[in-house]
């Protein structure tokens, strides 16, 4: 563990995530404010002891929604990267194993993935299906599976060329344990060091489909959804755009970070890929 | 002989195809091994000497069953192993065991040397981790590393020590017969002479059998009893240790055995370099594939391949110019 403190990317990353993720934690515990509770009274009022950033138009704290935000945008970043690890490794494993046909196809298959503007598919995905935060991780999830299946067939591919593998095959170990026991093991760091990037941008694509209305649905707290409700208010009331937006820089900026850190330590020479 | 055979290799050929995609055909095939042939007997050392490329590697992979012949049979101990499906060739797997030649990426790094060593046992089965366990510690000890070793990462480990691991991987399921591929040619030569003492005393001590691949004549004459060289995927010339070092018949067992220097710094070799390259293997030349770079080609040696005929007991050569009759007599 030591060994991973000594980057700096990695500490700064480390801390700003652990906020993150304790923020999330907290606000099933505790909110100063419960979430969705209007006040007509203590609209739009400015930071103050009994609300710290502030309050909406509605009247509703500011802190508390940020806090639940979190939430939204830490099961946004993980539901996403598991479609995309899942789905992504096992087709990277295949085109790696079987090649030929089954390689070209995949591989030429994320090739068109990536050739479209993600953003941009994503609001038509989410405006076809309609809009809501599952439809949003989706959305975004669908996208990580050529990024996932292009990393694993890359390290994969030089793996199984590695004479470790013929050992075992000599050995009589079979295929899939083959996989299991010297495959994965083996590309499981680049694999967690894109996980933690993807898991940044995922914040990111969320608060962006929210801000258009495309993803978390009024009255739940979604960080790019205040921002969106904050702009009419943007020269009376500041801080409602302010601190979510902060939430969004720290966030992101956190587990790129992280991301950034955990590379430069597990694995020098991987090239950035995407 | 009367000795008896435990591996005996008849006609083994392997063509690898070139180039073609996923619709297309192959353009050409690369004939990697052609019909090879010759028997390793019961405790008994078999050398495979001849340049990178002439299909070495190719044919000791095809024994170990990890690469399907084109052609050809592989008999074990009696047994036609070519044709065994994964799942039947299983219990052969512990009879015929390997030693790779790199030691950085023949040992998972992301495995402990303890699991290194008993992949074979887990690949064989029926053994519970109590009973593996022993096992590799029994075998470390041989290989001359620590109880302590068995605990640590292969980064931990030099390159001699590596090669003792994966020594001892091959050992612990008993195998009959060792596949050494190139075992010593990615070490420090100091470190090359001890393992391959290490192996002549485990051979003592388990019975084995070697085939051993090298491309270094030297390594072959000190660990071998009986020694083929291959050219361009064909055998040239097989014969006894003796033979081998006396009475060299094929002209390319002639220059490659005048490419090892002597000990001796008095002892004048005769300056000869071998002429040209290794011809390329998708388009060999016809008649003998070695006649561009022989000296003592004639036409009959561009025409028509010579086959491998027997010389005197248990000594074969493929060449129209040695046919019989033996070459260099001083």
């Amino acid at each position: 563990m030591k060994r991973f403190f000594i980057n700096r990317n990695f500490t700064v990353g480390f801390i700003l995530s652990i906020v993150v993720i304790g923020m999330a934690v907290l606000s099933f515990l505790w909110t100063p404010h419960e979430v969705n509770e209007m006040n007509a009274r203590h609209r739009l009022q400015g930071p103050s002891m009994a609300h710290p950033l502030g309050t909406d138009q509605y009247g509703r704290d500011v802190l508390s929604r940020v806090m639940a935000g979190a939430v939204v945008s830490i099961i946004v970043g993980l539901v996403t990267v598991a479609i995309g690890v899942v789905i992504g490794v096992l087709l990277g494993l295949a085109s790696a194993y079987y090649g030929r046909f089954l390689d070209e196809a995949i591989m030429r298959l994320s090739d068109l993935m990536f050739g479209f503007p993600a953003v941009l598919t994503a609001i038509l995905i989410t405006s076809i299906l309609g809009p809501s935060v599952i439809n949003a991780m989706l959305a975004i999830g669908i996208f990580y599976i050529p990024i996932f299946a292009r990393l694993t067939r890359a390290t994969a591919t030089s793996e199984w060329k590695k004479e470790y593998v013929l050992a075992a095959r000599a050995s009589g170990i079979g295929e899939w344990h083959i996989i299991g026991s010297h495959i994965l093991p083996n590309i499981l760091s680049p694999l967690l060091i894109q996980g933690t990037i993807q898991f940044a941008v995922a914040i990111l694509a969320e608060a962006g489909l929210s801000y258009l209305g495309l993803g978390t649905q009024p009255p739940h707290p979604s960080w790019g959804r205040m921002l969106y409700e904050a702009q009419t208010f943007m020269e009376m009331a500041p801080w409602m755009a302010i601190f979510p937006g902060v939430a969004i820089a720290w966030a992101v900026l956190g587990f790129n970070l992280l991301g950034d850190g955990l590379r430069d330590t597990l694995d020098p020479k991987m090239v950035r890929m995407r | 002989m009367a000795e008896e055979s435990l591996l005996s290799v008849e006609k083994l050929s392997k063509y690898f195809p070139i180039g073609g995609g996923m619709f297309a055909k192959p353009k050409a095939w690369v004939k990697a091994v052609e019909g090879v042939s010759f028997n390793v007997r019961k405790q008994e050392n078999f050398g495979v000497v001849g340049e990178s490329g002439c299909g070495k590697t190719t044919m000791g992979r095809m024994i170990l069953n990890l690469i399907e012949p084109t052609t050809g049979r592989i008999v074990f101990d009696g047994t036609d192993i070519t044709p065994l499906s994964r799942s039947r060739m299983k219990p052969f797997r512990r009879h015929i065991q390997t030693i790779f030649q790199d030691p950085y990426s023949s040992l998972d790094p992301r495995m402990k040397v303890a699991s290194i060593v008993a992949e074979p046992l887990r690949g064989l089965g029926g053994y519970d981790r109590l009973q593996r366990r022993r096992i590799v510690a029994e075998l470390i000890a041989k290989v001359g590393l620590g109880r302590a070793d068995l605990d640590k990462f292969p980064h931990e480990f030099s390159g001699g020590q590596r090669q003792r691991i994966g020594i001892a991987r091959a050992l612990c399921v008993r195998p009959k017969l060792i596949v050494a591929d190139e075992p010593v040619s990615a070490l420090d030569v100091s470190i090359q002479a001890q393992v391959l003492n290490l192996l002549d005393d485990l051979k003592a001590e388990f019975n084995l059998s070697y085939l051993f691949i090298s491309h270094d004549i030297g390594v072959v004459e000190h660990m071998c009893d009986r020694v083929a060289v291959m050219y361009l995927g064909r055998i040239v010339e097989i014969a006894g240790i003796e033979a081998f070092r006396r009475n060299p018949l094929h002209p390319y067992t002639e220059a490659l055995r005048n490419a090892v220097p002597a000990p001796d710094p008095r002892h004048r070799i005769k300056p000869y370099a071998m002429k040209g390259d290794v011809p390329d293997p998708i388009s060999p030349p016809p008649g003998c594939a070695f006649h561009p770079r022989c000296d003592y080609a004639f036409e009959k040696c561009s025409v028509e391949r010579p086959r491998l005929k027997s010389v005197e007991s248990g000594h074969d050569v493929a060449c129209w110019y040695n046919d019989g009759r033996g070459l260099v007599m001083d």
